[in-house]
């Protein structure tokens, strides 16, 4: 069994440290380690998105990263999306619009739609349907999900100006 | 998953000698390595992180070209402008690969490294003469993309070498490149036929020079110097058009597959090659 290395990180704006063995990926050490279960595994290939994460200011799926690699790197994960006991905007819509059903993909397409309006603040409807194609969903057939996303967009920008 | 260890090296040097024992493996942006990990596809061994390694990920500008690091994710490449500008079917080529998530963290070396004859990035950076910077333990040595892949996931690269950097060449006024795949939707799946066409004109419009890559149609991607030759001299009308569908066509020894038949993936390599040529040549018209 391989030595488990210790891992320093900053996830969700707090100093983290846990104890990672070198094939763990991210998601599990998220999961397991830190308690942060709102991320989940659908596929653990890099297909569905569920497990998706901003890893240094960039979208990613958490099970195609070593945690080990996070060392000294910043995480941001569903659990940082809200604002203590204020949804995000994205997720008010979602609930809004009934964007989800079962909810096992919603953690991942939140974190992947907060990824795209903070790269795109005005993205047309196509932009966020290209943009969201690595984040399947069984249940809602994706349309309320790009309506909530959207509506979002357009929140956002009022808050903005 | 497999038992394995980790280290990422803050030198290329370093990251040489731990490339030296046996089962180690180099990790640009794990998009195929910890898939084929996670499927107990590899056997256990040390996996070499590169990112840590000083211009392993980035982009620089050097004489007229591009250096772009080896586990530069696709993201960095688009958003990249004056690349975009002077190589957009390499770039158009790399973002093609998977989804957001996935080019959050795809590198082109390592699309190159994993040697799948149906890359997407490959067949551009050919078509763009790119040359790969490799490290290893007696020293460095650069070597031209086309080299690197021998056959469906194996490399030439000796034990203890790794890709570092990608080169692209300074680009002539009026050059344009571009990179079509065939696939059965529209994101998300792996090219059916991949073609990549890079030109230069005079300032009439007249082709000066050509590189025709195609991936998908034979155990590597390959470059096909008849259908570069079907454009040379040509201002890309009806009969130089078929004359590169057919080199095109010629030069395919591909597979069948779930993906498709050999007939239609020589079929499409000629359609793909057409419109690649055309849009390649539209964007070196207006790049003077
Ligand atoms: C959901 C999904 C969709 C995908 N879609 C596409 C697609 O549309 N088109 C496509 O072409 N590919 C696709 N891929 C495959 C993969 O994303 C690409 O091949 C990607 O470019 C690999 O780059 P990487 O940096 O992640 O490589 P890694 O996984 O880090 O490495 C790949 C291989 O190369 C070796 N390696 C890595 N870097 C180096 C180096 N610098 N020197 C020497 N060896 C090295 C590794 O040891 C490994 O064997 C997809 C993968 C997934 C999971
Ligand atoms: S669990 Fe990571 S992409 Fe599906
Ligand atoms: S709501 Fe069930 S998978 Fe999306």
């Amino acid at each position: 069994m391989s030595k488990r290395q210790h891992i320093s990180a900053v996830v969700n704006g707090d100093p983290v440290e846990f104890l990672s063995a070198p094939g763990t990926t991210l998601l599990d050490a998220l999961r397991d380690e830190l308690g942060l279960t709102g991320s989940k595994e659908g596929c653990g290939s890099g297909d569905c998105g569920a497990c998706s994460v901003i890893l240094d200011g960039r979208l990613v799926c958490s099970c195609l990263v070593l945690a080990v690699e996070a060392e000294g790197r910043r995480v941001e994960t569903i659990e940082g999306l809200a604002d203590g006991g204020t949804l995000h905007p994205l997720q008010q819509k979602f609930l809004e619009h009934a964007a989800l059903q079962c909810g096992f993909c919603t953690p991942g397409i939140l974190v992947a739609a907060k990824a795209l309006l903070d790269a795109n603040p005005d993205p047309t409807e196509s932009e966020a349907r290209y943009w969201l194609a690595g984040n399947l969903c069984r249940c809602t057939g994706y349309d309320k999900i790009i309506r909530a996303v959207m509506d979002a967009a357009a929140e956002l920008r009022q808050v903005r100006v | 998953m497999s038992q394995v260890d980790f280290i990422a090296p803050d030198s290329a040097e370093k990251a040489s000698r731990a490339l030296l024992a046996a089962g180690a493996r180099p990790l640009s942006g794990g998009t195929d390595l910890l898939v084929q990990l996670r499927a107990g596809r590899l056997p256990p061994g040390m996996i070499v992180d590169l990112k840590r390694i000083p211009g392993a990920v980035g982009i620089r500008q050097e004489v007229g070209g591009f250096v772009i690091g080896a586990a530069t994710p696709g993201m960095t490449l688009s958003e990249h402008r004056a690349l975009g500008l002077a190589w957009p079917g390499v770039v158009e080529a790399a973002n093609l690969i998977g989804s957001t998530q996935i080019q959050g963290r795809a590198s082109m070396a390592g699309n190159l490294c994993n040697a799948s004859p149906a890359a997407d990035s490959v067949p551009a950076l050919v078509a763009a003469r790119a040359t790969c910077l490799i490290v290893g333990t007696s020293g460095r040595r650069m070597t031209p993309v086309e080299s690197i892949a021998v056959g469906p996931g194996r490399t030439s690269l000796a034990p203890g070498e790794f890709v570092l950097e990608i080169h692209l060449p300074a680009r002539p006024a009026r050059s344009g490149d571009a990179y079509l795949r065939f696939i059965p939707r529209t994101e998300m799946d792996i090219a059916v036929v991949g073609v990549a066409v890079n030109l230069t004109l005079d300032d009439t419009g007249v082709v000066l020079d050509a590189h025709v890559a195609l991936g998908a149609v034979a155990p590597t991607v390959l470059l096909v110097p008849d259908a570069a030759a079907a454009l040379i001299g040509s201002k890309l009308d009806d009969a130089a058009l078929d004359r590169l569908d057919a080199a095109a066509r010629a030069a395919c020894h591909p597979i069948s597959d779930k993906r498709g038949t050999i007939e239609f993936r020589t079929k499409i390599a000629g359609v793909l090659a057409r419109r690649a040529a055309v849009i390649a040549h539209g964007r070196a018209e207006k790049r003077s």
